[in-house]
């Protein structure tokens, strides 16, 4: 919303530092909108002055440009070339003689164009930096007279600032909205206008009516309660006097001429969006309001062809429609220079019925925004009386006696209870009625007094009662009310005090330990936590029912997650387009799917089932460690995946990893796991399985020939356990004493058999176990393999004799016999 | 004072012994420079004893020179016999002599810088008592719009911003619908932060995602008031952005609070003068906020006569922006490993 500075301090009477526009404007934002723009309007047109055209000749070398003879009220009459298509003859316009300097800073000097020596220029908006529209030079109103500076007719400089408005504050889309914040409701300066007034002799009626030589029928009373118009014949179209033209300029709105400009500064003025129609066009001088037809055809004042639908309301003559309700005018009924007879609309549309007009003609205007959000409804009677004598003002003409009035005269709002306990129990204040009433009354909310012959007495125990004006349809409740006593004393006058409070009763939720935990594992392997929007498209969905995203911004997002490592594969993608071939990646983050390694959250979509989890995914590949002169670049292979995958299935949580066989495919596949290639490990909770790790297959990542193999994993965040303390148990003070030993075997025999069978047989003198080689050549036999074990031994009382420990050895290896094809190789 | 030849002969042995043992014993590059500056070294054990020659009667002299060069001579050999064990690893031999080589470094990780700041919000509001909790992404039109006074055909919950999965159900649009279910499920005192993902239709750009993180937070207890409200949320802001940074409360409109503020914090960029972050007004929004509306109150059955409080949402993504100075949404959520290291 653009607000002019000059007009709000004529309708407020601004005082003191509020003269300056950024205090203004710092004042608004801090109560009552965001003001995002303070800049100037109509500076530096010092040099510019009106100039009366005396004739208007070809130019004798260009059929574009024309010679103009003008008349600066000093006598002299000068030749100005230039450009605009259409000049009249008689008529004024801006004039920069030369030496002069445009706002921009351009200087102009006499020069020849095309062969003619210009005195100067007449200059358009845009080079008067005063608006957008450069179709052609700015036409003054005729009633100036030639010579004046240009700038003090406009009433310029003024300063424009810039709103943002909240959406409950439609009233504060107008300049007397915006006075009443920094002035008082009460004394509101309307501009007076120099013309005659009107005071209508009302036709009525509830649905229909007739008046001033036309019908107006309301149709559709529910999207359209009230509907005033007034006639006024014999109007001369032209330019708007300069105060107005530049009223609307600093308010940021285009002139036009002056009867569409005079509805224009009411709306700007009062909120009040108004409509001239050429009363001649319109057919049977006849006026309904109804529903638009499927498939009725309209074109809009932007000169757009408009096919509405049912659901859109119209305003039709006896044949057509003519304007969309509470939108925007039709073409056809436009006024032009050519219309004489004006018909005004003052109407108060029902704000769903003009957001579905306007959604069904796919526009936004300045009607349609205050109609949706709410305008006053007793507004329309002294709104339309405003405009016919604006009208009258500045086009002429005469407004006919009668004015009609169409539809049920609102019953006066009731007025709103507000208990002074209540305000401060909200705002932590201890307010009294009379700073209550202090703080509402200048901006029109009234404190009605209860005892008329009491005026000082403001409330009944405890209770005042608030008159809510109509422009305020935000205000419905009592702690809107308090709102605006919180507003109305300034969010920042508030004193800061320290408060008591109680802690939550509501627990941590688990699952950010959880997070927290895999996190600190993570960052402490050297992995990086990425985020990804968490969509992907229809080739990750495998054989699952996954969710689909309505209307997705584009294919590759047109599904939710259903699992984190193919949307990580596309990060990590990112990366390799960048030369990047170390990446280590992880993520947490939600996933969407119809079957889940466990369930958090369970929905319903369209009668299929949504089961949402928190899941953990991790991308890898390239060097183990970072590049160093002293060693050879070794890459991350299955076994640094294995070791990370044990680390977060056994210790994070508590579960077990297995290597996954062969000829064991079917549960992974339908996890969503169809990016895991061989070899692959699956951790396993209470016989579930809970998380997966292993290779990447080729065709799931676009990856460049100088790539790593890429590894990913994948687990479920529910299954990480909370850190629980363990026990402390004593070490021993003894030492170890370490024997290697050497088994062949048949290769199909496990190392993690083995390994359990070692851990069957011992004693609690052993205790640990690691292999330390595997060695396969011709010299074993075919089919079979060395597995190298390192054991350690100790006892926690006593220092281990070479008997102790040959006796275990002795039973580790006789196991080993006992149990697989094994045989001990002697070193 | 004079020095007998046969006690230096015996000193001259010691070095020896003892400098072979040092020197077989180093098991790397560095024990073995250890050992060199030890017995060979300017200051060394044998130049300590070379030093006494001088003392030594001049009969004796040649005798005790030419042992003490024989010793040299065999540390030196052996020395080099050690060192030549290790060459193994060439490279180990060379950092004895250039120790301005580069050292040898871990692969780091770290955190997400929005992850970062969501914990560190978390953590302030953790001081005044708020616990922090989660909830779904996928969400009923009760819980995300009706239950927050937000009716059905306010333009918040226009199908050009929500996206809808069904007739009732939703990508949520904002993490607010954790206040009606933790309200639902508890009675006060209730203070929580919900952080989490929410959903909007808005493109992929420089300041808008499509999913985006947020963090709800809800107070209500009796007695708690518009002064709490602001006193908390300026705590947090001199917590979170350094006790130099002002912050300003101004007007703003939420269905499901009343009154209803924004909260700008002057810009940490500029401090204030004015820049692109702040877009020259010297200040940034980091919130939206407000007392809870009573509405809400009434649709979770809390008695809103009773129970007050506020709430308010933020923007980590965008608080990471501003905090790092990062000019494009979009960096956050590519994965950039060169983008990421630069915040471990």
């Amino acid at each position: 919303m653009n607000i002019s500075f000059n007009w709000i301090d004529e309708l407020a009477g601004l005082d003191g530092e509020l003269k300056s526009p950024r205090v203004l404007a710092d004042r608004l934002t801090m109560i009552a909108a965001a003001v995002e723009k303070v800049e100037t309007v109509g500076a530096g047109l010092d040099e510019i002055v009106a100039a009366k055209v005396l004739e208007v000749g070809p130019h004798p070398n260009a059929d574009r440009l024309s010679i103009c003879k003008i008349d600066r009220g000093d006598g002299l009459v000068l030749d100005v070339v230039c450009g605009a298509p259409v000049i009249v003859k008689g008529g004024l316009y801006p004039h920069i003689a030369p030496g002069g300097t445009l706002p921009g800073g351009f200087s102009i000097e006499s020069r020849k164009i095309r062969g003619e020596l210009s005195h100067g220029m007449l200059c358009s908006e845009v080079e008067l930096e005063l608006g957008r529209d450069k179709s052609g030079i700015m036409q003054l109103s005729d009633e100036i007279n030639p010579g004046v500076s240009v700038a003090n007719v406009l009433g310029f400089p003024d300063t424009r600032l810039t709103l943002d408005l909240n959406p409950n504050r439609v009233d504060l889309a107008c300049h007397i909205g915006v006075a009443r914040e920094v002035g008082h409701s009460n004394e509101i300066q309307e501009r007076v206008f120099d013309g005659p007034t009107w005071s209508p002799k009302w036709k009525d009626g509830d649905s229909r009516a007739k008046g001033a030589g036309v019908t107006i029928c309301v149709e559709m009373p529910d999207r359209c309660s009230r509907y005033m118009a007034a006639v006024v014949r014999g109007v001369r179209v032209g330019p708007s006097p300069p105060w107005l033209t530049g009223r609307l300029m600093a308010a940021g709105s285009r002139s036009i001429n002056n009867v569409v400009d005079a509805t224009n500064y009411i709306l700007l003025e009062r909120n009040q969006p108004l409509h001239a129609f050429d009363l001649t066009s319109l057919r049977r001088s006849q006026v309904s309001i109804r529903a638009a037809r499927d498939g009725e055809k309209l074109t809009t004042l932007d000169g757009e062809e408009r096919k509405l639908m049912g659901s859109a309301t119209v305003i039709a003559d006896s044949d057509r429609a003519v304007a969309l309700a509470g939108v925007m005018g039709g073409l056809d009924t436009e006024v032009t220079t050519d219309t004489v007879d004006v018909l005004i609309e003052c109407a108060a549309f029902d704000p769903k019925g003009v957001r579905e007009t306007a959604r069904v003609a796919g526009l936004s205007t300045d009607a349609s925004y205050r109609f949706e959000r709410g305008i006053d409804q007793y507004a329309q009677e002294r709104a339309l009386i405003r405009c016919v004598e604006l009208v009258l003002a500045v086009a002429g003409g005469e407004a006919d006696l009668e004015g009609v009035r169409v539809g049920i005269e609102p019953t006066p709002t009731e007025d709103l209870p507000l208990r002074i306990q209540r305000v401060n129990q909200v705002l932590g204040l201890e307010l009294e009625d009379t700073d209550v009433d202090r703080a509402l009354t200048p901006i029109g909310l009234a404190t009605v007094h209860p005892d008329s012959t009491s005026p000082d007495l403001l409330s009944v125990d405890g209770t005042m009662r608030i008159q809510v004006p109509g422009w305020r349809t935000d205000i419905t409740r009592e702690i809107d009310l308090v709102e605006e006593v919180a507003r109305r004393i300034g969010f920042e006058e508030f004193p800061e005090k320290e408060r008591r409070f109680r802690p939550s009763v509501v627990p941590n939720d688990p699952t950010v330990e959880k997070a927290a935990r895999v996190r600190r594992v993570l960052v402490s392997r050297g992995l990086f936590e990425a985020r990804s929007l968490p969509f992907m498209p229809e080739e990750y969905r495998g054989n699952r029912q996954i969710v689909a995203v309505p209307n997705p911004l584009s294919e590759a997002e047109s599904y939710l997650r259903a699992s984190m490592v193919p949307v990580l594969l596309r990060r990590l993608e990112h990366n390799f387009a960048r030369g990047n071939r170390d990446v280590r990646l992880f993520e947490i983050g939600t996933v969407f799917c119809d079957q889940q390694l466990s369930s958090t959250n369970e929905t319903d979509i369209e009668g299929a089932r949504v089961v949402e989890s928190q899941r953990v995914g991790i991308v890898l590949t390239g060097g183990r460690y970072p590049e160093h002169w002293s060693q050879d670049l070794v890459d991350v292979d299955v076994w640094d995946v294995k070791g990370l995958a044990e680390e977060i299935t056994e210790q994070l949580c508590g579960a077990r990893l297995l290597a996954v066989h062969e000829n064991d495919m079917s549960e992974l596949d339908s996890l969503g796991t169809s990016w895991l290639d061989w070899p692959r490990f699956r951790a396993v909770k209470s016989g579930k399985t809970i998380g997966v790790a292993g290779r990447v297959v080729s065709s799931s990542v676009d990856a460049p020939p100088w790539a790593a193999s890429v590894f990913g994993l994948e687990f479920e965040l529910e299954a990480v356990e909370k850190r629980l303390p363990t026990s402390y148990y004593e070490t021993s003070q003894y030492p170890a004493v370490q024997r290697d030993l050497s088994v062949t075997l048949p290769v199909e025999v496990e190392a993690s058999s083995v390994e359990k069978a070692l851990h069957d047989v011992t004693s609690d003198l052993l205790e640990s176990v690691r292999l330390f080689d595997v060695y396969e050549g011709d010299e074993l036999g075919k089919g079979r393999r060395a597995l190298g074990w390192a054991f350690r031994f100790r006892a926690s009382d006593r220092t281990l004799t070479d008997q102790d420990v040959e006796s275990e050895m002795l039973r580790l290896s006789d196991a080993l016999e006992e149990q697989f094809d094994a045989r001990i190789r002697k070193s | 004072m004079t020095l007998s030849g046969a006690s230096l002969l015996d000193q001259l042995s010691a070095v020896e012994e003892s400098g072979f043992d040092a020197i077989q014993k180093a098991r790397n590059p560095d024990m073995l420079e250890v050992a060199r500056v030890h017995y060979l070294g300017r200051n060394g054990q044998l130049a300590d004893a070379m030093a006494l020659i001088a003392d030594v009667p001049s009969n004796a002299r040649r005798e005790v020179g030419q042992r003490a060069n024989a010793v040299k001579k065999g540390l030196t050999a052996a020395l080099e016999q050690q060192a030549k064990s290790f060459t193994g690893n060439a490279s180990e031999g060379v950092t004895v002599r250039d120790s301005t080589l580069p050292a040898r470094t871990r692969w780091v990780g770290g955190v997400h810088p929005v992850t970062r700041v969501i914990d560190e919000i978390c953590d302030i509001f953790a001081d005044l008592g708020f616990s922090r909790v989660q909830g779904p992404e996928i969400e009923s039109l009760w819980y995300n719009f009706s239950a927050l006074n937000i009716p059905l055909d306010h333009p918040a919950a226009d199908t050009m911003d929500t996206f809808y999965l069904d007739d009732e159900f939703v990508l949520r649009t904002h993490t607010s619908p954790m206040q009606a279910r933790v309200m639902e499920n508890h009675q006060p005192p209730v203070r929580v932060m919900v952080p989490g993902l929410a959903y909007r239709r808005d493109s992929f750009d420089p300041s808008h995602a499509p999913a985006f993180e947020q963090i709800e937070g809800l107070a209500v207890d009796e007695g708690v008031d518009f002064i709490e409200f602001r006193s908390a949320i300026r705590h947090f802001v001199h917590q979170f952005f350094g006790k130099s940074t002002e912050s300003r409360f101004r007007p703003s409109f939420y269905p499901f609070t009343e009154p209803s503020a924004e909260v700008d914090v002057s810009c940490t960029v500029c401090g204030g003068s004015g820049c692109s972050t702040c877009k020259r007004t010297g200040w940034v929004t980091i919130m939206g906020s407000g007392m809870v509306d009573p509405a809400v109150f009434e649709a979770v059955g809390y008695d809103p006569e009773r129970y007050t409080g506020y709430a308010f949402g933020m923007g980590p993504a965008r608080i990471a922006m501003v905090r790092h100075g990062i000019p494009d949404m979009r960096l956050l959520y590519e994965g950039d490993m060169a983008f990421l290291e630069q915040f471990s």
